[in-house]
């Protein structure tokens, strides 16, 4: 069983994100890049595959900016291989060219499974993990929170609005895009990261980006909200006595 | 011929989906813009299609498809009927949700048909022949303004971006029932059951009073302060989904998108940013409060009162002041 997991980096939101001077994209230069979020899950639940029944786990990302520290954390919590994806990803906000590359990478790596995020924060064109699935023509489950291998099939639960969750069987090979791992993604220590540059190696690939998205960005900006919330300002005590008087207003401090 | 706009219309138990109702409302709008008509395509097994077609008041026509393989949702059976029903007409505009099925359906059927895909889109507006989708990503911080070329793309329209009640309509619609297409028999995707959410301690969706917690909070053993203010307020605690995630607090009480919706009187939001998913299950609270760092977080956007302030501080302040006046 081999599971690639392709990994990409995005912009931490807790940071202000600003955007450039041509409105054409966010300023990627100020931004402070990680591991996506559901990437890091979907990282998790394949390393808990291998730990129950011996996958191999291969990790692919786009070379560039924190690229390299994304692929040795992975090493570092269980992964056995990393690529590099190189290609022309200067393009932004466009997943078309992303799912391209990976298509092409997997199509050349084989695998039977591949776990990726259900999204990243910035989707403009179609999630990658659909994307893929339908550029190498397999079939594929979004925002999955478990997978189950049992034999040529994957068994997947696929949650949906309000609680209520489905159980689907996938015939294999097939995209899982995941919205959640089993557990809690596992830490990798720095001293295991140390450990992983320094004895594990990174390939590299050279990989297709012919993918294009067919939009044009006209315009990116920070919305102005429709509605404000009226501020409250002022020292702690104050704003606690200025909310008690409106939570009073309501019944609600008796 | 004017090009059609299309609408994939959401279902359980014979209900349309609330979000299906904000499809059609901007379908409408957009159908009209175009001159063109609007479509709701309606799949389902059993028999249940054409009874939730019947509702589709504001389309002008309903076309349903009713096959075993469409029963529940297995994303590749509903890919593979909705593309072999759309390339038998003129290009065309189709409207998903960017629900758990949008998100499948959206980029595959895109794929499929050749042409566009625009998601998590907030606002639409027609320019002669091109459609301009503006976007909001990450977290509803940033807004996109894409055009498209020509009249075909598959659109997926975030939760609550357009007014429900405007596609809501009682007014008769022709139904048109189609035949499945073959492929269906050999999918590769087979939906074995749905499993319903299990009783909890409290329905959270309930509740008059409700104190929720998101990120900001850093750290599990900080809960305690934001539970000592439910307590002091009478209100539940709940959360929001990144919480639940890491285990800290149970599925029973996430609000959001993939958790409950929920429309207390007061919902007091505590290190929570707001982003769409989020927003999605609580924007309908009577009062919403939010106290959170970051004076440019979406939920600002959202909250009637807001609190730009450490919650470390103005939380135990607030607590304080609440169990004083209880006495």
């Amino acid at each position: 069983m081999h599971i690639v997991v392709p990994l990409r980096q995005s912009p931490d939101l807790v940071e202000e994100l600003q955007i450039n001077a041509e409105a054409t994209d966010i300023d990627r230069q100020a931004a402070k890049l990680g591991i996506s979020e559901w990437d890091e899950q979907a990282l998790e639940e394949a390393l808990c595959l291998k730990d129950g029944s011996g996958a191999k786990v291969t990790v692919v990302t786009a070379e560039g900016g924190q690229a390299e520290e994304l692929l040795f954390t992975a090493l570092a919590k269980g992964a056995d291989r990393a690529l590099k994806l190189a290609g022309d990803f200067s393009a932004p906000m466009d997943n078309h060219r992303l799912a391209r590359a990976l298509a092409d990478a997997i199509g050349r790596l084989g695998a039977n499974l591949v776990l990726t995020g259900v999204q990243s924060v910035e989707d403009l064109d179609g999630q990658v993990a659909v994307l893929l699935a339908a550029m190498l023509g397999w079939p594929h489950v979004s925002v999955v929170t478990r997978v189950e291998l049992a034999g040529e099939t994957a068994q997947v639960k696929q949650e949906h609005s309000g609680g209520v969750s489905a159980e689907l069987e996938v015939r294999l090979p097939a995209v899982i895009g995941v919205q959640a791992a089993r557990r809690t993604p596992r830490y990798a220590p720095v001293s295991k990261v140390r450990q992983a540059q320094k004895s594990a190696k990174l390939e590299r690939l050279a990989v297709a980006t012919d993918g294009r998205s067919g939009l044009r960005v006209r315009r990116v900006f920070k919305p102005e909200a429709a509605a404000q919330a009226e501020m409250i300002q002022g020292t702690p005590e104050e704003i606690a006595a200025k909310l008690v008087a409106i939570l009073s207003e309501r019944g609600l401090s008796r | 011929m004017p090009a059609g706009v299309y609408v994939v219309v959401e279902h359980l138990n014979g209900q349309i989906a609330e979000l299906s109702f904000e499809l059609l409302s901007a379908g409408r709008q957009l159908a009209d813009a175009r001159a063109g008509k609007l479509y709701a395509l309606v799949l389902g097994a059993g028999g249940e299609a054409s009874g939730v077609a019947g509702a589709c008041g504001a389309a002008d026509a309903a076309l349903c498809v009713d096959h075993a393989a469409l029963a529940g949702f297995a994303p590749e059976a509903h890919i593979v009927q909705l593309a072999a029903l759309l390339k038998e007409r003129p290009p065309a505009v189709t409207l998903v949700s960017n629900s758990s099925k949008g998100m499948d359906l959206a980029p595959a059927l895109a794929v499929a048909l050749g042409v566009a895909v625009v998601t998590n889109v907030a606002g639409l507006a027609v320019e002669g022949a091109k459609i301009v989708a503006t976007s909001r990503l990450y977290g509803g911080k940033i807004a996109v303004e894409a055009e498209v070329e020509g009249g075909a793309a598959v659109l997926s329209l975030l939760a609550g971006a357009f007014p429900a009640d405007k596609g809501k309509s009682g007014k008769p619609v022709a139904v048109e029932t189609v035949s499945p297409c073959p492929q269906l028999d050999n999918a590769r995707v087979a939906f074995k059951r749905l499993e319903r959410p299990e009783a909890a301690d409290i329905d959270i969706s309930k509740q008059e009073v409700l104190v929720s917690v998101g990120r900001g909070i850093q750290d599990k053993e900080n809960l305690a302060l934001v539970q000592e203010l439910a307590e002091a307020l009478g209100a539940a605690l709940c959360a929001s989904r990144p919480l639940v995630d890491m285990g800290w607090m149970p599925k029973s009480r996430q609000v959001g998108k993939s958790g409950a919706s929920v429309k207390p009187k007061v919902y007091l939001a505590v290190g929570i940013s707001g982003a769409p998913e989020h927003v999605q299950g609580m924007k309908d609270a009577a009062t919403i409060i939010a106290i959170n760092s970051d004076p440019k977080a979406p939920i600002f956007d959202v909250a009637h009162y807001g609190v730009a302030a450490d919650l470390f501080e103005v939380v135990p302040a607030l607590t304080e002041k609440l169990r004083a006046l209880r006495g």
